[in-house]
């Protein structure tokens, strides 16, 4: 039924036997695979398939919302992040998240990005200072922005403010980090940095990003998912999926006879 | 063809006309106020029937200070005391409340914004004031009277109606609008910009204070102003319960006089011209008193929470 890769690699997350229901709906059925560490993996497959519903629980979003509930495990180094006692704020300053849409808060450009680590209690004016400007360096933005770090983040571009947000979740050094279709609001060169961005963190940062684009899953990611009515039906390596895929679903889904 | 040509003309007109109607309804408005009120113009002027702190009806002495005092310290105190609690009830209805109480709570706050107000006046009447008097005056006086400089204002014993009274009376009235447009602001604010706070690890508490609060302050501030409108142009809540005396008290205990007080009691005492022009003269402070604020609320901050 599906194809679920044996990679060996040393995994970040571990997901074993995932239900998640919305109320009455069960949203995602039986999932398990592991994602590697340090490396990009995509999760693809048509919309309304649930790869944005698995992305949130990685960060355990849905929390924010009644109605929901998990069944089986989520394991992030060693820990199931879905036990009802999880620490969520300590969870997800170590798995950040980048949006579908840019989502600068009402506040400077500066204090955007130094906005976690403030949460975290950092307050020392300094570590502030070199820590934000790391950030917008690793973002690709510094150079934009370093003339008007105090000037309001709506005055951004959209593809500037969305390598804000980058800059602003990678400031707090997470481990993970959570992408939810971020280009999908994007011109085509705006897209092309943050792709750029993405792939700069390989080796460095446990990626896991959702898009609809399959180009863009078979540009920057190493492994792929791809999902269906709520399963996940092949994982794989992208150059094996994207070449020749496992599953006939995979192969009618990349070759565009659906979706 | 053609008939449709003219239908078109004909409703364009029609829908032209009636917005036109409304225009010309405001203006009238304006004219009549300022034709009545004429006489007194002419007689007193503006400023010094602003600050004249005599309203004689008999020696055909009138001046508008009191009344205009009493309109705007009893705004300013029912806007201080309900915007803080209408706060609390959005963050609570947006953010905090689970979801089987939002709705119960917001239909709530709406019955209670559809209140006529006549009957809050009667409840302050008939049971707010005697309980201001037995139980809340001594209470006052023990506390804020005790405080230096501001002290006299919370002095003196009265039968239970004053400044103060009719104060609360207003804010408990214009609660519920307060904070139903408050929400309605904290509504305004996107589920992907809160969701953004709490993946970098905010609490509820920082998400409301740093992202939804100044995201939707103009909104607000726009909701505060409106609201000041309504309490400015109050009428049946507070005429019962502001004790109808045409002075500035010394303190907020004791009964005063507003523009629409004076106005709900002494159009029928008005005997002669003078005196009916003077009321017509309060009346057209307090149209533009009111025309100010809501221009102000509408045009500067709720505008700027469109864009």
């Amino acid at each position: 039924m599906a194809y679920i890769i044996e990679h060996g690699l040393a995994p970040k997350i571990t997901v074993e036997n995932l239900n998640f229901y919305y109320g009455d709906k069960h949203v995602l059925k039986n999932i398990s695979f592991k994602i590697p560490e340090n490396k990009i993996t995509a999760l693809i497959g048509p919309s309304g398939c649930g790869k944005t519903t698995l992305l949130r629980c990685f960060n355990r979003m849905h929390d924010l919302y009644p109605g929901n509930r998990y069944e089986g495990k989520i394991i992030l180094d060693g820990e199931n992040i879905l036990e009802p006692k999880y620490d969520l704020i300590k969870l997800r300053t170590r798995v950040g998240m980048v949006f579908q849409k840019p989502t600068a808060f009402p506040m400077s450009i500066f204090d955007n990005v130094a906005y976690g680590l403030r949460l975290k209690g950092i307050k020392n004016k300094s570590e502030l200072e070199d820590r934000v400007e790391k950030a917008l360096k690793d973002a690709a933005l510094w150079d934009e922005v370093k003339d008007r770090l105090n000037a309001p983040a709506s005055g951004l571009s959209g593809g500037q403010q969305q390598r804000l947000c980058i800059a602003r979740a990678i400031a707090v050094e997470p481990e993970v980090l959570l992408f939810d279709e971020p280009t999908s609001a994007l011109d085509p060169i705006s897209t092309a940095k943050i792709e750029e961005l993405v792939v700069s963190f390989r080796g460095k940062l446990t990626i896991v990003i959702v898009t609809h684009n399959m180009q863009q899953a078979a540009r920057v990611s190493d492994f792929t998912a791809f999902m269906y009515l709520g399963e996940l039906i092949e994982f794989n390596k992208t150059e094996e999926m994207f070449i020749k895929p496992k599953e006939k679903l995979t192969e009618d889904y990349l070759t565009g006879r659906f979706g | 063809m053609k008939n449709s040509k003219l239908l078109d003309w004909t409703f364009e007109k029609v829908s032209f006309a009636s917005a036109l109607l409304l225009l010309i309804v405001l203006f009238a408005l304006f004219v009549v106020l300022y034709k009545e009120s004429s006489l007194s113009i002419h007689t007193f002027g503006i400023w010094k029937f602003i600050t004249s702190k005599v309203w004689n009806p008999p020696l055909e002495k009138f001046g508008g200070a009191p009344a205009i005092f009493g309109t705007i310290v009893s705004t300013i105190i029912s806007i201080f005391i309900a915007v803080p609690v209408a706060i609390g009830i959005a963050i609570f209805l947006t953010e905090v409340a689970p979801p089987f109480l939002k709705t119960p709570v917001g239909v709530a706050i709406e019955l209670l914004a559809a209140i006529p107000s006549i009957i809050y006046g009667m409840w302050g009447l008939f049971y707010f004031a005697p309980f201001m008097r037995d139980k809340l005056q001594p209470v006052i006086h023990a506390t804020l009277g005790k405080l230096p400089v501001i002290g006299e204002w919370f002095s003196g014993y009265t039968p239970g109606i004053g400044l103060l009274t009719a104060s609360i009376v207003l804010s408990i009235m214009i609660l519920p609008f307060t904070a139903a447009i408050s929400r309605d602001s904290f509504n305004m604010v996107p589920d992907i910009l809160k969701e953004s706070a709490y993946a970098l690890g905010a609490t509820k508490w920082d998400v409301m204070k740093d992202v939804v609060i100044p995201y939707a302050k103009m909104g607000v501030i726009g909701g505060i102003i409106l609201s000041l409108g309504r309490a400015l142009g109050e009428t049946m809540a507070v005429t019962f319960v502001m004790g109808n005396q045409p002075v500035i008290p010394q303190s907020l205990l004791e009964p005063a006089t507003s523009i629409t007080v004076t106005l709900a009691n002494e159009f029928t005492e008005a005997d002669t011209d003078l005196y009916l022009s003077s009321l017509f003269y309060l009346a057209l402070i307090l149209f533009a008193l009111s025309f100010v604020v809501i221009v102000i609320g509408k045009f500067l901050f709720l505008k700027k929470v469109e864009r």
